[in-house]
């Protein structure tokens, strides 16, 4: 898991896909956004990714923090008032906008400093490299890779918070 | 920003250094053992009688009971600190202080007159150990809580108990060379009640400190 970068981006497409799918069967009714656990979980398995033992199985592992985070997010959405269905009659019927379906991801996005936000929007959305992201930016390599793993833990900071 | 989008920034990040939680917690078992020696020379000191008293079973006996606490809370500790248990079974470990203790009461019964149980209980400084006990493992409890935050525990309130355990177990093994009460009628009520004290707070500041 270590290493090599399109290697892991493939690993973590595999548990986006299983993520998503356990997500979708556990939540019934709506107040979680299964996308919004999916990428919690991703932010999740790599910054805690010292805590898979090398050799015991990977996929009991994800589905461990998959499930936590799950819990988490019910017990955290538990907090906010219940209200009536038929309020939102007219934008449920509605098609689901892909743009609903990442909020959390693009609040917590917007709370970072500002550099952190520059160097993980041209990353992840422009689909820079580092060396790329570096040059744009004015930055050295080094100063792009600790903005990345900061702007990636302050997201994953923020999820748990709101 | 779509999930692809995240997983590309996260594939990026994938070289950055992860240090083992292992070698972390054991680094965090001694920095809080240092702790506690300093909190402990500081307030109270060994006994006077120390030399003589390591002589009789009694007084070892509740380093044995102490010590082994703390190793089998350690465990429970690493166990927590990941979202997968290697073993349940590791949790009847806990078990073997408590058993030594056990057995050592029912020795303390079988030897001493029932009309002395009462003094050996109640003991001479019961206030002290209430205090000095949760006082020297306050700073150890900090350190694991601090240390576990590097690791994924799924049950906060439960991994920080085991910390307050861990604690409370390093603690009592310290403040038993200053304590003039030797019986395990006064270890039974007395530690545990401290060790208690401190398992709780652990539980409680866990529930907090320990989200992800």
């Amino acid at each position: 898991m270590a290493g090599d970068e399109s290697a892991y981006a493939v690993f973590l497409e595999r548990v986006a896909r299983h993520v998503r799918g356990f997500c979708r069967r556990r939540i019934v009714h709506g107040g979680v956004e299964p996308e919004d656990i999916v990428q919690e979980t991703l932010l999740a398995i790599h910054l805690k990714r010292h805590t898979w033992r090398q050799d015991e199985a990977v996929m009991p592992w994800v589905y461990a923090i998959a499930r936590f985070k799950l819990i988490d997010a019910f017990r955290r959405r538990g907090r906010h008032v219940e209200v009536d269905i038929d309020d939102f009659a007219e934008t449920l019927a509605e098609p689901e906008k892909e743009a609903s379906m990442t909020r959390d991801i693009d609040r917590a996005l917007g709370g970072l400093a500002t550099v952190q936000r520059n160097v993980v929007a041209s990353i992840s959305v422009e689909g820079a490299t580092i060396g790329e992201t570096a040059h744009a930016l004015g930055m050295t390599e080094s100063a792009v890779r600790v903005a990345l793993h900061r702007g990636l833990k302050a997201i994953a900071r923020r999820f748990v918070q709101d | 920003m779509n999930t692809h989008d995240l997983i590309k920034a996260i594939a990026r990040d994938a070289a950055a250094p992860r240090p083992s939680l292992g070698l972390l917690l054991l680094g965090a078992c001694g920095l809080a053992s240092v702790i506690a020696a300093i909190v402990f020379s500081t307030l109270l000191g060994p006994r006077p009688d120390f030399a003589q008293a390591a002589h009789t079973s009694r007084f070892l006996l509740k380093f044995v009971i102490t010590a082994t606490l703390a190793v089998t809370a350690l465990f429970q500790v690493a166990e927590l600190a990941r979202p997968v248990s290697r073993s349940s079974h590791r949790v009847a470990l806990l078990a073997i202080a408590p058993a030594i203790l056990l057995a050592a009461l029912l020795m303390e019964i079988a030897t001493i007159p029932a009309a002395e149980w009462g003094a050996r209980l109640v003991g001479t400084n019961s206030l002290i150990c209430l205090t000095m006990i949760p006082l020297i493992g306050m700073g150890p409890l900090a350190v694991f809580l601090a240390a576990l935050r590097y690791g994924a525990p799924t049950r906060p309130g439960l991994a920080g108990a085991a910390c307050g355990l861990l604690a409370g177990g390093l603690a009592a093994t310290f403040y038993a060379a200053h304590c003039f009460d030797d019986s395990p009628f006064f270890v039974a009520t007395w530690y545990s009640l401290a060790i208690a004290i401190l398992t709780l707070a652990g539980a409680a500041a866990g529930r907090f400190i320990l989200r992800w």
